[in-house]
């Protein structure tokens, strides 16, 4: 028996077709839900897609492989449909509620490497995967539910362990008179945890507005002519370009499509030393978005002799601009490394390959999924907290106590493991325990 | 000189540990060797009388599901039991039994000296026999040179032993014992990691000293519950009661009076007390808002007038002891027998060890109890129990036996103590083991019983005791399926009067036990089913908790598959690309052994897993090229 995942399976906003991938032991199932039956191993077969009304939400092309013939060496189901984010985020939810569960960046291709359906070969680039799909996950999730997210969620954790305090201290140490089981106040405390969630879970929902494309920042020190290149490639006055250094005093941004591939790019203000206080709060906002970055375009002139990027998580490409005073010829140095002219624009079609180099086609997933990850975190997270307060009510306080470690356990996923170590401790802290 | 005699297996030292071990090794079928400091002291229980409570009796249960002898011995030697957290939950409700030291030693000296294949010597060992990193005997104070394939060191707070009152301090594994320094000094030359620990005892006290008028009285529970499967209430000796008194302002008064000549805030004692046990100048200092302190005055025994004061552990100056015990009521005439005192010994890192209690770097050489760290007599029985039944296994040339951390509290203790290893006195509580609902007390037997069958550890007796049992539930669990409670039914009248519950859908009666107002009590009673309570509440409590324990066989599914996935000792956290550095230390320092170890570490996260996951794999499929 494997634990069932699924995810959808295109990158985000690529067109006309998107999948959705189900892999485990529960795939035919899934199939039997969606498709009213799971069709023949290994033939594409025509089917309509229906919710649990047996509403239709969309048609396409079903694709089950059975186990150990698939990607991931397990039962895998693959519902194609169209390409339109809501119907793929409707059709994955569908999966999720039958207790799929939404796979981690990178994890179909985890399993295809641990049930042996890679080489050894292959190993290092699923870790570069899983590494670069988590980051940028991480990325996007911090993104799209505002920076206080972690914090919020921090702090809800935080409550939970404080309670389980008292729940697990009742447990452990009957003799010390520490059982406050009964009280109002622990039944309170649980209250105050669900309250907690649903307003971390309502604000992610009406959080910034989702944007599926990549998020690529140009950065730079100021007159290298960043904005130039955001207009060359969008092709439009979209910012202010002047010659004057310092002109972008604000984050500008534009949506652009590079072969199907959507990004989002943002133009930022020069980073140097200010006393402008406008340009100052330019250049804190743009040292914020470097750090976010899914990835970066470091602009220099090329002029400048041995031009040093600054050192970010995000992968970086570094851009030579102004060849044409230089006189030197435009094009790609290396992969990450393009000389050209927005003025002009010769080598814009090298800087384009790059941006689609640099970033990848596959493995990365949209601010949709990185969301939606924590999402489910969250609403698991609430799910145990409410058994947990009926549990405290009905005055049973084991069950109490495994629902609030289910409860920490999902927020765990968000922001680490607890030990129970750090839960003793806590104990020990608050109460004076021993005989 | 050699000992004419040759021993398949050694265990040093005579305590909770060693006894169960060389009782386990025995029963194992190795010829076994039990060295002593003093056969006098066998069993000796040295800090409080008391055997079981919160997670602990989960662990006697399981030695005895085992058949170890810490539950038999509890039986004969328990002077009052009680049952902890009746109204929890079944999964952590516990047994707690006060006992009579000079009966239990007695009875721990019977089991040992009529177990077959064990033999008890007399003499302190002062040094082990290594040959390239293999173990092959040890050699006593006198030189007696014994050989041997296996041995078990559980030498307890003897290495290194030092005990403080005030400002004195002299070596000493024990009040009246003496340390073993050479011992100590040979093992320090070994590659293991050492470090101190602490522990205290409170001074004890004359009853005929005591006004008890003045304390609470506080009696055994009723119906009495017996410690081991093959006990009943009658196989207990006659019951006593305890008493509760209090420390008040007075008593805190002259304690803090009393600090600065206390060994534990001069700096005299360096080692780490165990935070759920702390002496009570630490409780005065750490929570200076309470102006008491409960205390429990237990019984040494039912031929002593001798009291523990349970609850005033502490090592301040004898004259502070005395004046301090005189403000608590009750204690205001109190003659103190023996001080109190604070100990601090060696211990070595229990991350030097693997799952079978071996030690890494030598083979053949295990260690258990309190020198891994642990505090408890119950921890350092299951140790014990453990270790003897792989010394026996390691010479007989079989694979080494390890428990889960499914499958049994023993298997939780063991995994923390070689993952995570222990910077204070290891204590068990039911929180750490998160599988909690299925590890309970009343089906220690079931989860057990048939493993320790199978490692020849479980005699006829047992196993035909415990077959019946098994058979009875199975019989009792197939009528209660096969016994339908129809709309309008007499059984369906019964369960409306009996809780109030109006049965709407037939169902059996097996599937009614789901429901909460449904219980064993309700079944045997209203209902008339002929079965014993104690099976039929087993019965309840597997019902009850099914959803929960499937719930919970899910997430060891998984444990299971990242227990699959080694990660080497060499492994290198530094190149694993994506792990934050915080983690990369935590996991460098932990080492665990795999991946399900490594999951447990505080501040892992999925994504983290997942690289471990992968480097793992890599790294077995590059070792199977």
């Amino acid at each position: 028996m494997t634990e069932t995942i699924g995810a959808i399976a295109t990158p985000p906003g690529r067109g006309g077709i998107g999948i959705v991938r189900v892999s485990g032991s529960g795939a035919p199932a899934v199939a039997e839900r969606i498709l009213g039956q799971c069709p023949p191993a290994r033939i594409a077969t025509h089917a309509v897609f229906r919710d649990a009304n047996g509403d239709s939400i969309d048609e396409g092309i079903a694709i089950f492989y059975a186990a150990p013939r698939s990607y991931t060496g397990e039962d895998v189901l693959e519902l194609q449909g169209h390409g339109a984010p809501i119907v793929l985020e409707l059709l994955l939810n569908l999966a999720l509620s039958m207790g799929v569960r939404l796979a981690r960046p990178g994890e179909f291709t985890e399993r295809a490497f641990l049930n042996d359906r890679l080489d050894l070969a292959q190993a290092e680039s699923v870790i570069d995967l899983i590494n670069s799909a988590s980051q940028q996950a991480a990325r996007s999730a911090a993104r799209s539910l505002m920076g206080e997210f972690s914090n919020a969620v921090m702090s809800v954790d935080q409550k939970v362990l404080k309670l389980r305090v008292y729940v697990e201290g009742a447990i452990d140490f009957p003799e010390d008179e520490i059982d406050f089981l009964a009280d109002r106040d622990v039944a309170t405390a649980a209250e105050d945890i669900s309250r907690a969630l649903t307003n971390v879970l309502e604000r992610s929902a009406q959080g910034a507005p989702l944007h599926e494309g990549l998020d690529l920042v140009i950065g730079g020190e100021p007159n290298v002519g960043k904005s130039s290149i955001l207009n060359a490639l969008v092709g439009d006055e979209r910012a202010i370009v002047t010659a004057v250094p310092g002109t972008t005093r604000d984050l500008l941004d534009a949506d652009l499509v590079i072969d199907g591939l959507p990004i989002r790019v943002r133009d930022t203000a020069g980073i140097r030393e200010s006393g402008d206080i406008v340009e100052q709060e330019g250049v804190a906002r743009a040292r914020a978005a470097l750090d976010t970055a899914d990835a970066v375009m470091w602009v220099v002139d090329d002029g400048e002799a041995d031009p040093v990027p600054p050192a970010l998580d995000a992968p970086m490409l570094l851009v030579r601009n102004k060849c044409d005073l230089t006189g030197r010829v435009a094009g790609c140095i290396d992969d990450r490394d393009v000389r050209l002219s927005a003025l002009t624009g010769r080598g814009l079609d090298e800087l384009k390959s790059a941006i689609k180099g640099l970033v990848g086609f596959e493995g990365g997933e949209g601010a949709f999924l990185g969301r939606r990850r924590h999402l489910v975190a969250l609403e698991a997270a609430r799910a145990s907290n409410y058994e947990a307060l009926a549990e405290i009510r009905a005055g049973r306080a084991e069950l109490a106590a495994e629902a609030l470690r289910a409860t920490q356990h999902a927020l765990g996923e968000i922001v680490g493991v607890t030990s129970t170590d750090e839960l003793l401790g806590e104990i020990f802290a608050a109460f004076c325990i021993g005989k | 000189m050699q000992h004419p005699h040759t021993y398949d297996v050694i265990v040093i030292g005579g305590g909770h540990a060693g006894t169960e071990a060389a009782l386990a090794s025995a029963r194992s079928g190795a010829s076994t060797l039990l060295l002593t400091q003093s056969i006098e002291t066998l069993g000796q229980m040295s800090c409080n009388p008391a055997i079981g409570g919160i997670g602990k009796s989960h662990l006697v249960k399981e030695i005895d599901a085992l058949g170890g002898a810490m539950a038999l011995a509890t039986d004969q030697a328990g002077i009052q039991f009680r049952v902890l957290n009746g109204r929890k939950g079944p999964a952590v409700r516990a047994t707690r039994a006060q006992t009579d030291r000079v009966l239990y030693r007695n009875a721990i000296r019977r089991m040992v000296e009529a177990a077959p294949n064990l033999r008890v010597f007399q003499q302190t060992v002062v040094d082990l026999v290594i040959n390239d990193g293999v173990i092959a005997g040890v050699v006593t104070q006198m030189g007696l040179a014994f050989s041997a394939a296996a041995v078990v060191l559980t030498t307890g707070t003897f290495l290194g032993g030092r005990l403080f009152i005030g400002q004195e301090s002299q070596p000493g594994g024990r009040a009246g014992d003496a340390a073993s320094g050479p011992l100590a000094e040979k093992l320090r030359a070994l590659p293991f990691r050492v470090d101190r620990l602490k522990t205290g005892t409170p001074p004890r006290v004359d009853g005929g000293s005591v006004d008890f008028e003045r304390m609470e009285v506080q009696k055994g529970d009723e119906p009495r519950p017996a410690m081991s499967f093959l006990s009943t209430p009658d196989d207990h000796p006659r019951q006593t009661c305890c008493h509760i008194t209090h420390t008040n302002s007075k008593t805190h008064e002259i304690i803090r009076a009393g600090l600065d000549r206390s060994p534990m805030y001069s700096g005299a004692i360096e080692g780490v007390g165990p935070r759920y046990c702390p002496s009570i100048e630490d409780k005065v200092v750490r929570f200076a808002e309470r102006d008491q302190h409960q205390i429990f005055v237990e019984p040494e025994g039912l031929n002593t007038n001798e009291l523990y004061p349970n609850g005033i552990s502490t090592s301040l100056p004898f004259d502070v002891q005395i004046a301090a015990l005189h403000t608590i009521e009750g204690f205001e005439e109190a003659h103190i027998t023996r001080p109190g005192y604070a100990v601090e010994y060696d211990f070595f890192d229990p991350r030097d060890l693997n799952h079978s209690l071996e030690t890494g770097s030598v083979e053949g050489l295990f260690f258990a109890g309190q020198i891994n760290g642990t505090t408890g007599y119950e921890e350092a029985a299951a140790q014990g129990l453990v270790a003897g039944v792989n010394a026996a296994r390691k010479v007989a040339g079989l694979s080494l036996w390890t428990l889960a951390r499914h499958d049994a509290y023993i298997g939780v203790l063991i995994d923390d103590l070689v993952t995570l290893g222990t910077n204070e006195p290891y204590r068990m509580f039911t929180s750490r083991a998160e599988y909690r609902l299925r590890l309970r007390q009343d089906n220690a037997d079931q989860r057990l019983t048939p493993m320790g069958r199978d490692l020849g550890i479980i005699d006829d007796n047992r196993w035909s005791r415990f077959e019946r049992k098994r058979d009875e539930l199975s019989r009792l669990t197939s009528t209660l399926k096969a016994t339908m409670v129809s709309v309008g039914s007499d059984y369906a009248g019964c369960i409306k009067q009996a809780t109030g519950d109006e049965i709407r859908k037939d169902s059996t009666l097996l599937s009614m036990l789901r429901r909460p107002g449904i219980t064993a009590r309700v079944l045997s009673g209203p209902l008339g089913l002929d079965a014993p309570i104690e099976l039929l509440q087993q019965v309840e409590i597997e019902a009850k908790y099914d959803g929960y324990i499937r719930r919970q066989d899910e997430s060891i599914e998984r444990a299971k598959k990242q227990e699959q996935l080694a990660l080497p000792n060499t492994f290198d956290y530094g190149v694993v690309e994506g792990l934050s550095n915080e983690l990369k230390q935590k996991l460098s320092h932990a080492k665990p052994t795999n991946l399900a170890n490594a999951s447990r570490i505080p501040g892992m996260t999925p994504a983290a897993i997942s690289l471990l996951a992968v480097h793992a794999k890599r790294g077995q499929r590059t070792n199977a090229r």
